[in-house]
């Protein structure tokens, strides 16, 4: 009964994150059929800012409040510096080519950031300790849980409800549903689609910072970081569907339940098992667990 | 044999849509049918099930007194009925002769891949064989034009001619003129059928021009709601007034006179 | 191969083969590093010409490296050949059996799948103790027919056994591209349909491909796994995969001998990259595939195409056959 709780919970920590990583990942698929592998340094960008400018704010012993904030502020500002970057500087330049040759051009970006980040920050790891110190522990039956890690949980489901409540009841989310679907039909009634292209890139850059900010606390942040959690956020966003917030959601408790599952009875299994997964969705659903949007496949 | 092409008791539902209904059609060898009725009437679900892509839910379909009611397309198309499509389905990278090339090229392997993979694509006798198709079907300055940039006549022209590349005994064409200016449709639909007549294949068309139909079909199959309403000889089906109500619409005698074109 | 092309493929044979014992070893290492990489670039152009791009490619080129290591380690059989033979066998029944499931898919999704089959292999690897984990195991060196070299002859050895291989595989595949096979790549990319309508199975085609490319990284792995000594799970890894398909856009689909002169630059230049600009070097490779991507979207190969025929060739007939 605990170690079903404690995967449980494991499952839904790390679901948690996942979720944060690739709801920007599956959005920018959704709108802009890209398969942004830059998203990897974004979220890398996020955890290493995160690590150092969080790490110097609780260092000078300001409240711990700001702290938090903090870290979803430099991801901000990194997910919009980037991504204006990224999708003005270079993606303009490629809309309208081959999928594939997209995804290869995001490659190249994500190679060029992965030694920018060796540039700025050096080869050393970075901890950010404070954060989950300065949040405590709740301790659960038999089990202690990081209120940090409720904080992610809580966040994210929230997280998960502002976007689809974006998606589905403002103007400007239904806009965005409309470029979804067809990006020809809606440009013919007038929507700026470039403009819908460069924000929601943006703020899928702002969301992949995000997930590293709020990771950095529990990982040791270095190099490296953003190739591990970029393959993992495909897997999801292929589990869920591509271009599905609904599905993302899903998918990252899929992913987070079932290596949790597997960590915590048969741990050679731990990674094979999310692969496993991914492939099996692919050849049962290619369309994901949550789209309708049918696959290109014969 | 007495016909190439025979469907008996053929039906198909989508669920509880009813797309054909009881139909019952024997072609003869080389008698040109036209396929006339209105969007959704069941001509296209009638042809998809000729040619594979659907399977009938009852009824049969006999081509050359052999059964080929569920078998797939693939396999239908190397027994000898081909189609070519309303958007013509070419090879864009590829110049003319390459494109038709590649369907003589096919041909000539039989389908079969580890043949395929053995044999070379340039060949002599696929080249002469691509050729000689290019002239029948009288677009051989376009040789080295690049498919992509071609215009929609000899696209049309192409597709068709590739369909006839594997020597089918039956060609369905989906819509040949759809898309074609008033001017050329004759044109075209008269190097197509003398093509296709000279290699002594049996033509069923789609068509919505009535002209066309009247002009060069020995017969018209009229589909309304999954069924076939009316069956005969063009100028009586073309006239009946229930097709002209449901399909066809009034011929003014005035405009046909004008459009005779040689 | 057109004559002209044939006498240049054998010149460079020869000679190359002929200078290696005077050629300094880091060249000859690299040499045999790149065209063992060439080997699975071969095998995406063919891929990439019928329009797929599979972003996990290092799973056979894994299985290959992994069958040389494992076969060496516990039956201690090293003949170069054998152990040649055994990866390509592996690494193609491999590809033909995962064949059934990817030649059903097309674009993203067939990249995708690619990928999670090589991310569940290296899954597998590294958490398996007796595959070596992450650490992976030592490779010995290959003997060749019986004979063991010494450390000096022993580069120069493996260099001639790749070389050979290389050559055999740009003979057979460009004789595989002139087929009506391997011809009907490009159609398949612009009209499944009308191929289907004309008889073809075009999932069975890009099987066939499939396990064409297959092999060819199995062979390239096995023969990066002589020449480094080491097999490790990376191999497998989704950064491996990308690598080949980033070599592949540098050299492009042109023309088969592509695959070999686009990984040799390649290589001297992730080298020379590596030696001048340590800290940068990823920076810099970036930027390479970015520039060929925006200006020269068929690759560094069909620089060379330019050079011998101006203007641009009107038909893909070119890309087929090749310059003549």
């Amino acid at each position: 009964m605990l170690t079903a709780f404690a995967i449980l919970t494991d499952g839904l920590i790390y679901a948690a994150y996942l979720f944060v990583v690739a709801v920007g990942l599956t959005l920018i698929f959704g709108v802009m059929r890209i398969l942004n592998v830059t998203h990897g340094s974004f979220y890398a960008f996020g955890a290493y800012g995160a690590a150092v400018a969080v790490g110097t704010y609780f260092e000078r012993g300001l409240p711990a409040a700001g702290g938090f904030l903090l870290m979803v502020l430099v991801a901000m500002a990194i997910g919009l510096v980037l991504g204006l970057i990224i999708e003005r500087g270079l993606l303009r330049r490629v809309y309208g080519k081959d999928e594939v040759v997209v995804v290869l051009v995001t490659y190249a970006a994500f190679l060029i950031l992965e030694d920018v980040i060796q540039l700025v920050w050096g080869t050393n790891s970075y901890a950010l300790y404070q954060p989950l110190a300065v949040a405590g522990s709740l301790p659960v039956g038999e089990l202690v849980l990081s209120n940090y890690d409720i904080g992610l949980v809580a966040f994210s489901v929230l997280l998960a409800g502002a976007v689809s409540f974006v998606l589905q009841h403002t103007r400007w989310g239904r806009l965005l549903t409309v470029v979804i679907f067809d990006r020809e039909v809606a440009a013919a009634f007038g929507i700026n689609v470039s403009l819908f292209y460069t924000v929601t890139f943006i703020i899928g850059a702002m969301l992949g910072a995000l997930g590293g900010a709020i990771m950095a606390p529990k990982i040791s942040v270095t190099l490296g970081i953003g190739v591990e959690v970029i393959v993992l956020a495909f897997a999801v966003v292929v589990i869920g569907g591509m271009g599905s917030v609904g599905g993302a959601f899903v998918g990252a408790l899929i992913v987070g339940e079932v290596r949790s599952t597997a960590v915590h009875f048969l741990p050679q299994l731990e990674l094979f098992v999310i692969y496993v997964v991914m492939a099996a969705v692919l050849i049962f659903r290619p369309q994901g667990l949550f789209t309708r949007t049918q696959p290109r496949k014969i | 044999m007495t016909a190439i092409l025979s469907v008996r008791g053929l039906e198909k539902s989508f669920g509880s849509v009813v797309a054909a209904r009881n139909i019952n059609v024997a072609v003869p060898y080389l008698q040109t049918v036209g396929i006339i009725g209105a969007n959704g009437s069941g001509k296209t679900t009638f042809v998809n099930m000729i040619t594979g892509h659907l399977r009938p839910s009852k009824g049969s379909i006999w081509f050359e007194d052999r059964d080929i009611t569920g078998r797939p397309s693939r396999e239908i198309s190397r027994l000898g009925i081909a189609r070519s499509f309303q958007v013509p389905q070419i090879f864009n990278s590829l110049s003319v002769l390459d494109n038709i090339c590649t369907a003589t090229a096919i041909a000539r392997t039989g389908g079969r891949l580890m043949r395929q993979a053995l044999t070379p694509f340039y060949s002599p006798a696929t080249r002469t064989e691509g050729e000689a198709a290019l002239r029948l079907f009288r677009i051989a300055n376009y040789h080295d034009a690049r498919a992509a940039a071609l215009p929609q006549g000899v696209r049309k022209l192409l597709d068709i001619a590739m369909a006839a590349a594997g020597q089918p005994r039956v060609l369905l064409l989906d819509e040949p003129t759809s898309g074609i200016s008033i001017e050329e449709k004759f044109g075209l639909m008269d190097v197509v059928m003398s093509a296709l007549r000279d290699r002594r294949i049996t033509v069923l068309f789609i068509e919505h021009d009535m002209d066309i139909v009247g002009r060069y079909a020995d017969r018209v199959l009229a589909f309304h709601d999954g069924a076939v309403i009316a069956d005969g000889a063009p100028a009586a089906t073309l006239t009946n007034p229930r097709i002209q109500q449901l399909i066809s619409g009034p011929k003014l005698k005035a405009a046909t006179a004008d459009c005779d074109h040689a | 191969m057109k004559s002209r092309s044939r006498i240049i493929g054998a010149l460079v044979f020869f000679g190359a083969a002929a200078l290696t014992p005077a050629l300094p070893a880091w060249i000859v290492s690299l040499a045999i590093v790149a065209l063992a990489n060439a080997l699975v670039v071969l095998g995406l152009i063919i891929l990439w010409r019928a329009g797929l791009v599979p972003f996990g490619q290092a799973l056979f080129y894994a299985i290959g490296a992994y069958a040389v290591a494992l076969i060496t380690r516990y039956t201690g059989l090293r003949d170069a050949l054998l152990l040649l033979i055994a990866a390509a066998i592996l690494s193609g029944v491999a590809a033909f059996v995962t064949g059934f499931l990817l030649a059903r898919y097309r674009e993203i999704f067939f990249a995708m799948l690619s990928l999670a089959m090589s991310m569940i292999l290296y899954g597998v690897l590294v958490k398996t103790g007796t595959l070596g984990s992450t650490d992976g195991f030592h490779v010995e060196p290959p003997t060749y027919l019986g004979y063991t070299p010494q450390s000096g002859m022993r580069l120069v050895l493996l260099f001639w056994l790749v070389l050979v291989c290389c050559a055999l595989a740009a003979l057979l595949i460009s004789l595989y591209v002139r087929s009506v096979a391997g011809a009907l790549a490009v159609p398949v990319r612009d009209s499944e349909i009308r191929l289907e309508f004309l008889g073809v199975s075009v999932n069975r085609l890009i099987h066939l491909n499939l396990v064409i490319a297959g092999t060819l990284s199995g062979i390239g792995g096995a023969l990066a796994a002589f020449a480094i000594e080491h097999v490790d799970p990376n191999m497998a890894y989704w950064t491996t995969s990308g690598g080949f398909v980033f070599v592949t856009i540098f050299a492009g689909a042109g023309f088969v001998a592509a695959a070999f002169v686009g990984s040799l630059l390649f290589e001297l230049l992730r080298s020379i990259a590596y030696d001048i600009l340590p800290g940068t070097w990823q920076i810099f490779l970036g930027s390479a595939l970015l520039l060929t991507i925006l200006f020269l979207p068929e690759g560094v190969g069909s620089l060379f195409q330019r050079v011998r025929r101006l203007p641009r060739p009107t038909s893909e007939r070119d890309f087929i056959t090749g310059p003549s």
